[in-house]
């Protein structure tokens, strides 16, 4: 039981707002401690591991192009592009936006968007610049751009799953034939449709609300 | 052939350049510390593979050093104004989009293109190699275009670096801490928990405490992979396949997606949840994962319903 000890640290960690980089390492120490590994076997196999990451840090190359284009007028051009389209919609935009992403992801074309190569630069400034324009506010609307970065995500993840050669697919049937049980990639993803278009129908509703919620003001 | 063994150390130049944007921003009074940081991830993709387990060890524990000590800043924006955007903008028109869009179709064409050429690309880091591809042809689209002076692109992406700051390795660290939980057996431990709080012979109860546990033991480690072994080897495996007969790709892939709706509501989904909220400059770090959780609360509940309805037929 006292290996669950890394667990609480993270989690008053957390609520107490310490930085996480800080509170991470202190839960592993006290985790590997607690199992009775030794300091060094333990830094070692938390180097290893951060070395086996890495691929979630290289998508900040992307921001050179990204910055460069901001310094010249991109979220500026997306702002006035929106504004000139008639009966154009954050919700519309939105829901666009997650069919685009959970149809990519099906496909496992999983890196063709993104927080840094298409919300920020794109997305997130016409989300905003078309729900300021139906409310009437003229101050930066952050809750657009929360649900355009939360549109990602949940277009990614809720279409992802549908691809055959996607990690987690492979992790299935990975675990399931360490206990014996053979199943062919496919007989997974068919069943992450059903949720897919349950998420879909949810976000959907609530971009539609948000939509409905912004025109009124 | 073309992997990972490019793709990282063209990532790693790119975080280099950022630290040496990073030494000459003097509106920064901690713009050691960023460099230190930023040449520590640069150091970390070039040569992580030949620095050892050890080795790889001790500059996480720089980092931590770093970020954990509160030595990392943000200067003034040294980048154009907002007036001058806007004139440039109504100027340079549509255009604007080219470069930013050659990413995506870089990486959608690439993707597709080097899954045939299996001894060229490496088939596995096909996306990646493409992604790098996307930026290197926007990079020098941008470049020959506005002609800027040669650090101002590492300048300006350096100025949303700063933004998301340390935040950039929080998922490595958290990939780390599961790999350090999956070493003492923590799952183990949960999974035991969750098994034993199951009333004896109640299906709903096992579906509950599967897709349940899922949900919370992403919420915890930010990752439904590391929840996944656990809770299958725990529930999924001994009481709904074995026990209940349930079908297996129905609960593996549905517990999985149990999982992700778990992951939409937690800060330790770093990358997803928390990176965006930086990149966008939100000023509620947690505006991300609130406009997420109404999505994903129903989503959960829908996942218990066709874990229940399909998979036991």
């Amino acid at each position: 039981m006292l290996v669950l000890s890394g667990i609480l640290i993270i989690v008053a960690g957390f609520l107490l707002r310490f930085n996480p980089l800080l509170v991470v390492l202190v839960s592993a120490l006290a985790t590997g401690l607690a199992a009775g590994i030794g300091p060094l076997d333990l830094l070692a196999a938390f180097g290893k591991a951060f070395n086996d990451s890495r691929y979630v840090t290289v998508i900040y190359m992307v921001l050179p192009v990204i910055g460069l284009l901001e310094r010249h007028g991109l979220q500026e051009r997306a702002r006035t592009l929106i504004a000139g389209l008639k009966g154009f919609t954050v919700g519309r935009l939105l829901l666009g936006y997650l069919a685009f992403r959970q149809i990519t992801a099906a496909l496992g074309l999983v890196s063709v968007a993104g927080h840094a190569q298409t919300v920020r630069p794109l997305v997130a400034p016409m989300a905003e610049a078309a729900a300021q324009q139906q409310s009437g506010e003229d101050e930066r609307d952050e809750e657009a751009a929360a649900m355009a970065a939360a549109t990602d995500n949940i277009g990614l993840f809720f279409g992802e799953d549908i691809f055959i050669a996607i990690g987690s697919i492979l992790l299935m049937k990975g675990v399931l034939e360490g206990y014996g049980i053979s199943i062919e990639p496919l007989h997974l993803s068919v069943w992450a449709i059903p949720t897919a278009i349950a998420a879909f129908l949810i976000h959907g509703l609530r971009l539609w609300l948000f939509d409905r919620r912004k025109s009124r003001r | 052939m073309i992997g990972l063994n490019l793709v990282y150390p063209f990532a790693g130049l790119i975080f280099l350049a950022f630290a040496a944007s990073s030494l000459r921003d003097r509106s920064n009074p901690k713009r050691f510390g960023n460099a230190g940081f930023y040449a520590l991830i640069a150091l970390s993709l070039v040569a992580g593979d030949h620095l050892g387990d050890l080795g790889n060890g001790v500059l996480v524990l720089g980092l931590v050093a770093v970020a954990g000590f509160g030595l990392m800043g943000r200067g003034a924006a040294a980048s154009t104004s907002p007036e001058q955007r806007s004139e440039e903008a109504a100027r340079r028109r549509n255009r604007l989009f080219v470069p930013a869009l050659i990413i995506p179709a870089t990486a959608l064409a690439g993707t597709l293109a080097f899954k045939q050429m299996p001894t060229a690309v490496d088939p596995k880091q096909a996306t990646l190699v493409a992604l790098s591809l996307g930026v290197i042809l926007a990079l020098g689209t941008a470049l020959l275009w506005f002609r800027p002076r040669p650090m101002t692109a590492f300048d300006e992406g350096r100025r949303l670096m700063d933004g998301v700051g340390w935040a950039a390795v929080l998922p490595q660290m958290l990939a780390s801490l599961g790999a350090v939980f999956a070493l003492a057996g923590v799952g183990e431990v949960v999974g035991g928990l969750v098994g034993a709080m199951i009333p004896q012979g109640s299906l709903i109860g096992a579906v509950l405490a599967y897709t349940l546990g899922m949900a919370l033991f992403t919420i915890v480690m930010g990752n439904a992979f590391a929840a996944f072994p656990v809770m299958a080897a725990a529930v999924g495996i001994p009481l709904l396949i074995q026990g209940a007969g349930g079908n297996p790709a129905i609960v593996a892939a549905i517990g999985m997606l149990a999982g992700f709706c778990g992951t939409l509501m937690t800060p330790m989904a770093a990358n997803f949840n928390l990176v965006p909220a930086a990149l966008l400059d939100l000023k509620d770090r947690y505006g991300v994962i609130r406009a997420q959780i109404p999505t994903a609360l129903p989503l959960l509940l829908v996942n218990i319903a066709l874990l229940y309805w399909l998979a036991f037929r």
